[in-house]
């Protein structure tokens, strides 16, 4: 093995001892040294996912956080420089970490928290002012071909637990008092501007967003969803600057 | 031998000049508002080149707006130079295009090792001073350059261990370096202290042998002090901590030695209120100013 794969095995799994072919200046032990980048790389993997996921951290402590981002770091190191991504498993690896099933909702709290890094650093898009989409929507004769580009940022979310009741409660006082564990939620995850926002929207209104980015002209995506308010979710859709670029076959 | 790129922005040429002799701080993100709200007189601001490599959003908002009223000093963390594997291409062409998009007046990397095969580490970690690591080491830096189509500066590292197949004494396998690539020396007085004091060497000595001349920036940070098994001090380059005495007296002794050069206040954890690093700024900015800088 060479030198800096037996130094990599060995920075990320503690059990295993110091590399050979080390020393230091006074005669101290190599390990008591090697230790020192150990809990660099170590130490900075799980501070880079505690900051990335605090709702996490808050709904299971710090300690118990920090011993499930340690076991994650061992399985799951970064493959890639850009540390912004890293802990793209983190929720999955939750799902599966026998020690945290006792918190169900774990798991979709950590993948909303990725949703919002991501929407975080999406790329830029201009919005469509509200004037001009209004016009699109008065335009009968254009309306069954017309069609909404939405923002990069805007991620979607379906959680059998009330996903954003939890994290949004974690914003402030941190208490779950009064969220009914019983019902799902829908997450809508945007940037508006340079704020991620989050919102709870209808079965409904999710999958018409959806069927939006996957391409489906206004009508038909919304024909093709569950019964949902229209006018609202179009309404919110403008109101945070998402739709960002009208397909119009009538006039292109 | 570098050629030019043709000028893209109006700063191009400023910034092929390399960063003014005056001190700059590390740019935070928790200080992006104020740093714009406030526009202290600073020297410059220096970012992690890997932070910005995200499509879009607040981080490339603020530097855009920053950049348009400072110079700008590029600092890589990911490029991993000392690698025993290729370089990753894909990420030397992402550097290519942030430096093209913010014309930074500087590029600088580690002289260190961060990625094994795709495994990234986020530590920058040490190296053998032997010959193939100088061979590995030199032809790396040739492709970033070349690359880049500019030079980089090569930061002396700060570490803990040392390699029994070393050969090379680490200060002249930078001078090495420099001499055969034509990169630049980024200065890390910190690293250079903590180095000295890790491996009993003298900070005196280690200064005697690089190349001072081609300084192009130094770095000023705090370090965190521990002990090894023999009770003996380790200390380490956290960057958590303000500036060290002995590490302000190493300053004044190089000042002393190549006159003013860009100075960064370096800061990454413990991050603490912008005018606190802006007051270690004003510090060093005084010591600049007697050497001999600014008038």
């Amino acid at each position: 093995m060479s030198t800096q794969a037996e130094f990599t095995a060995a920075l990320l799994n503690v059990q295993l001892p110091c590399p050979e072919g080390l020393c230091s200046a006074n005669g101290a032990d190599p390990a008591s040294r090697f230790s020192v980048n150990r809990n660099n790389v170590q130490s900075s993997l799980i501070n880079a996912l505690r900051d990335s996921y605090p709702v996490v951290a808050q709904l299971v402590g710090e300690e118990f956080f920090r011993a499930m981002a340690a076991v994650f770091v061992q399985r799951q190191p970064p493959q890639s420089p850009l540390m912004s991504g890293y802990g793209e498993g983190f929720s999955d690896f939750i799902s599966m970490f026998e020690p945290a099933s006792s918190v169900p909702y774990l798991s979709d709290v950590a993948r909303l928290e990725q949703l919002r890094t991501l929407a975080y650093h999406a790329a830029d898009a201009s919005p469509i002012r509200p004037e001009q989409i209004a016009a699109a929507l008065n335009d009968p004769q254009a309306l069954s071909e017309l069609g909404f580009e939405l923002h990069p940022s805007l991620l979607l979310l379906d959680s059998t637990w009330p996903v954003v009741a939890i994290w949004a409660a974690h914003q402030r006082e941190a208490t779950l008092e009064g969220i009914d564990l019983n019902h799902g939620q829908h997450a809508l995850v945007l940037r508006n501007d340079l704020d991620v926002e989050v919102f709870a929207i209808d079965h409904g209104a999710s999958v018409f967003i959806r069927n939006l980015l996957a391409g489906q002209p206004l009508l038909a995506a919304a024909e093709n969803s569950p019964a949902f308010d229209l006018g609202q979710t179009l309404g919110l859709l403008i109101a945070h600057n998402a739709i960002t670029h009208l397909n119009n076959k009538e006039s292109p | 031998m570098f050629t030019s790129p043709e000028p893209a922005l109006s700063c191009t040429q400023a910034a092929h000049a390399g960063l003014p002799p005056r001190v700059g701080v590390g740019l935070k993100t928790g200080h992006f508002r104020e740093v714009l709200g406030s526009l202290p007189d600073i020297g410059f601001f220096e970012v992690h080149a890997e932070n910005y490599m995200v499509a879009g959003g607040p981080f490339h908002h603020f530097l855009g707006l920053i950049r348009e009223l400072y110079p700008l000093s590029l600092h890589g963390v990911g490029l991993s130079i000392g690698a025993e594997g290729p370089l990753d291409v894909q990420h030397l062409q992402r550097l290519k295009d942030l430096i093209e998009r913010y014309q930074p007046h500087s590029f600088s990397e580690h002289l260190a090792w961060s990625s094994h095969g795709p495994v990234f580490l986020n530590d920058l970690l040490p190296l053998a001073y032997d010959a193939p690591t100088l061979n590995r080491v030199c032809a790396h830096i040739d492709q970033v350059q070349n690359a880049l189509k500019r030079p980089m500066l090569l930061e002396n590292p700060a570490t803990y261990l040392a390699f029994q197949r070393s050969t090379i004494d680490e200060a002249d396998f930078i001078a090495e370096v420099i001499r055969r690539t034509g990169c630049g020396l980024l200065l890390d007085v910190n690293n250079v202290y903590v180095s000295c004091i890790n491996h009993q060497r003298d900070p005196m000595a280690y200064l005697d042998a690089l190349p001072l001349h081609d300084v192009g920036e130094i770095h000023l940070a705090g370090f965190a002090e521990d002990s090894d098994n023999l009770g003996d001090r380790l200390l380490i380059d956290d960057h958590g901590a303000p500036i060290d005495q002995a590490v302000w007296s190493l300053y004044r002794n190089v000042l002393e030695r190549i006159g003013p050069v860009a100075t960064l206040i370096e800061r990454d954890n413990q991050v603490p209120a912008f005018n606190v690093l802006l007051a270690e700024a004003q510090q060093a900015e005084a010591l600049l100013v007697d050497a001999g800088g600014r008038s």
